[in-house]
């Protein structure tokens, strides 16, 4: 195999990989919650993969992601230690806010990942600041800002968009559509659907991609990214993704049919869909996928014994990091 | 017969101005809407439009005259058939300065009620004995912080409405645009939420923004990116995550303005574990506290007063005059009774005191200057010598900061009480636009008087 043919074919692997270990990693975050191990709110991004895989697919280092409280997948695909979110998600010392933030509020400097907002939309002026600061700097970092199809109902996010085109800040606004706002859908909470039509009268250019599949999502990634990095300003990517868990694990899901969620999972699964490409492309075969899938789990597992196995924060922690 | 053009009132504040320039001479005929002269209040030079129609008699008030009195005549218009120099209707009582050299003097004389009343004041012992002192507007000791900072820090800039190419609505950042281009002074649309979140996400990533809200009001807007965005992110990062930006601007009431432009958010903020919150009175806190606060790595509330901005004291001359956050300052040292004001209350303090003084009772005047960290052992040290304690803010009075002083008063300090903690606080009721009923809603120096006498058994 040619040189550049072997490194497509290791970053096509690194998608598959990635995206199957955000999933693993929300079953075992879901099962632990069921098991009490896990508390408070707690949003699962199973479906919605491909989205942040394909997008970090497309970022370079230096490169910041910044989200709402859906954010274990984003975490991880920036390449976080699973330990340590799962440590957060069960609220242990060891955990990436030391047990003080949990599942929606968790940040890491080091990595440029700056939160797990808990408030609907608040991480949209947030993520214009940061690239306020890039722009400020003079550095070519892009900041990738995700909100749902919820969020974009928030008033913010056009505060946003305005400054962001005016100030020509070099962000990409993700949305993810994943058709609920908690259990309304978009149909009865948008007057355009379109969500990457939502910045046309902001002069910022939009553009619909099928956030179930990952090479899409990469692809559009890249684009938006040469834009940002040429100095033209915002752009925003609507992602069409689906999530099949409900809005937080105590939703009943009444609002929508379960065969609407088994005929997604069947037809347009990001991680079946690709693991099938690329068998048919002879990057893997059978064998190797079920191999990464043991390997993957086995990572999960022991993040898990991990996050039940560390110990609470010591009781002085209360009073620490809240002011430098 | 003549009538007289009065000086015009440009601003809710304003109570007098310098007549800048006249566009008009005598014996010019003039309709509604033609511009008569500029005028420059504290906040901006503004056109002065005619309102009759007529011809120009005489100039009262000659150009660059300060300190024009609201109201006093500066020129008289004459009817149809006048000539020039025919009596005006009534005499002019003028301020009537030459322009030049005097004019300065009737600018010192001032107003009741924008100039500080003239009281001692102690030292401040953060300030090295023999240093020279200079006379500074609270204005100009906020905009020579942000210069300063703005000069040592490449990462410090400002951002809000009408800060930049306006040069501050309240002329606080005036100057700074030309000083350090739009790269740093920024000017924002009317987006509250909006900009106060891009200022926060900044800061996250390591600039240290100063965000300028027109008034404090504006700011409930935002109060979601202030308190859950700013306050909270340190901690529920476990210590990751830093926000060091400043949020500043004129709190409580201005004149006139009513209930929604009118109200004293300290209590709110000094409410929030995360936040700093800062509200000084004099010029040289105002500007060593505005320097810490923008190199203190928290978000820190910085709480102005528009009354004061105009007022001025001395400013230590001093290269690099930086205050410790969370001092509170005995402004008039005293033993029969602790006053613990802060804002535009301790200029009402120390007049009060003054007035005590000459009836017997010898207040001490705490100027808290910080009111999270709020520093208690100051004012407990001071109630433990005085035995009496009377808190004043404009505030409303459910859950303020005197509710808060008073209460820890009376936890850590209660053996030494010789009367119940009392607080002077605003009435209980949204600000009334009305003259009169505003005037009702807001403390009083005679309310403190009678507040003292009561906890001093003077009554």
């Amino acid at each position: 195999m040619p040189e550049a043919a072997k490194s497509n074919s290791e970053s096509q692997k690194k998608l598959y990989h990635d995206m199957l270990l955000i999933r693993r990693f929300e079953e075992r975050a879901g099962q632990l919650y069921g098991m009490g191990l896990i508390g408070g709110f707690c949003h699962l991004y199973i479906g919605q993969e491909a989205v942040v895989v394909g997008l970090m697919g497309a970022a370079k280092e230096g490169d910041q992601q910044i989200t709402a409280y859906r954010d274990h997948g984003h975490m991880l695909a920036q390449g976080i230690d699973p330990k340590s979110v799962m440590a957060e998600l069960t609220g242990r010392s060891t955990g990436l806010s030391r047990g003080k933030g949990g599942s929606m509020h968790m940040f890491s400097a080091e990595k440029k990942f700056y939160g797990g907002h808990g408030i609907v939309g608040a991480q949209v002026p947030i993520g214009t600041g940061l690239a306020f600061a890039n722009k400020y700097r003079g550095s070519d970092a892009v900041t990738l800002t995700y909100f749902g199809d919820g969020a974009a109902n928030q008033g913010q996010v056009y505060e946003s968009f305005n400054m962001a085109e005016l100030w020509k800040l070099p962000v990409i606004y993700v949305i993810e559509n994943n058709q609920y706002a908690m259990g309304t859908s978009v149909a009865r909470s948008s007057a355009e659907t379109d969500f990457s039509k939502r910045g046309l009268s902001f002069n910022i250019p939009g553009m619909q991609v099928d956030g179930m599949d990952v090479e899409a999502v990469q692809a559009a990634g890249e684009e938006a990214m040469a834009w940002c990095r040429a100095g033209k300003g915002p752009i925003i990517l609507e992602m069409k993704t689906y999530r099949y868990r409900g809005h937080s694990m105590s939703d009943p899901a009444k609002y929508r049919t379960r065969e609407e969620v088994t005929e997604v999972r069947e037809k347009r699964d990001p991680i079946d869909h690709f693991g099938k490409k690329l068998i048919e492309r002879g990057v893997v075969n059978e064998d190797d996928l079920k191999q990464m899938d043991a390997q993957v789990k086995a990572q999960v597992v022991a993040a898990a014994e991990f996050a039940t196995e560390s110990p609470e924060p010591g009781l002085a922690e209360l009073y620490t990091d809240i002011y430098a | 017969m003549s009538t007289e053009i009065l000086m015009p009132a440009l601003s809710p504040t304003m109570e007098e101005g310098k007549l800048s320039k006249w566009l008009v001479k005598a014996g010019d005929t003039v309709k509604s809407g033609d511009i008569l002269a500029e005028i420059e209040t504290d906040k901006a030079t503004m056109e002065f439009e005619a309102v009759d129609e007529g011809k120009i008699g005489e100039i009262l008030v000659a150009e660059g005259t300060e300190g024009v009195k609201v109201n006093s005549p500066i020129a008289t218009l004459l009817a149809d058939g006048e000539t020039a120099g025919a009596a005006p209707a009534k005499k002019a009582e003028a301020p009537a300065a030459p322009a030049g050299e005097d004019h300065k003097a009737v600018a010192d004389k001032g107003t009741e009620k924008s100039q500080a009343p003239k009281v001692e004041v102690a030292a401040d012992p953060e300030v090295p004995e023999g240093t020279e002192m200079v006379m500074t507007t609270v204005r100009d000791a906020l905009r020579d912080a942000m210069a300063e900072e703005m000069r040592r820090d490449e990462l410090v800039f400002l951002m809000g409405e009408e800060v930049a190419e306006y040069q501050g609505a309240y002329k606080i950042s005036q100057g700074l645009l030309q000083e350090f281009t739009d790269r740093r002074v920024i000017d924002t649309p009317i987006t509250e939420h909006g900009f106060t979140g891009l200022g926060v996400g900044a800061a996250f990533a390591g600039l240290k923004p100063i965000v300028e809200f027109m008034t404090w009001n504006f700011a409930m807007q935002a109060m979601d990116q202030i308190i859950n965005s700013a306050a909270k992110t340190r901690y529920m990062s476990g210590g990751q995550m830093s926000c060091p930006i400043v949020f500043r601007g004129p709190n409580g009431a201005a004149a006139r303005v009513a209930a929604q432009h009118s109200q004293d958010y300290s209590a709110w903020y000094a409410s929030v574990p995360g936040m700093k919150v800062v509200a000084p009175y004099f010029a040289a806190d105002a500007k060593g506290l505005l320097k810490a606060a923008i190199r203190d790595p928290n978000p820190v509330i910085f709480l102005e007063n528009e009354i004061v901005y105009g007022r001025s004291f001395p400013v230590p001359k001093l290269d690099d005059f930086v205050l410790p956050i969370g001092k509170a300052r005995i402004v008039r040292p005293g033993k029969d009774v602790t006053i613990v004001a802060y804002s535009i209350t301790v200029g009402q303090a120390l007049e009060a005191a003054e007035k005590l003084a000459e009836e017997g009772i010898d207040a001490e005047v705490i100027d808290l200057r910080t009111l999270r960290p709020l520093d208690m052992d100051t004012v407990l040290e001071s109630v433990r010598k005085t035995n009496r304690i009377v808190t004043m803010e404009q505030a409303w009075p459910v859950c303020s900061i005197g509710s808060e002083v008073c209460s820890r008063v009376a936890l850590e300090a209660f053996d030494y009480l010789d009367a119940p903690p009392t607080k002077v606080t605003g009435k209980d009721v949204p600000m009334p636009y009305a003259a009169n009923l505003e005037k009702l809603a807001l403390p009083t120096v005679e309310d403190l008087i009678e507040a003292v006498k009561a906890v001093t058994y003077k009554a």
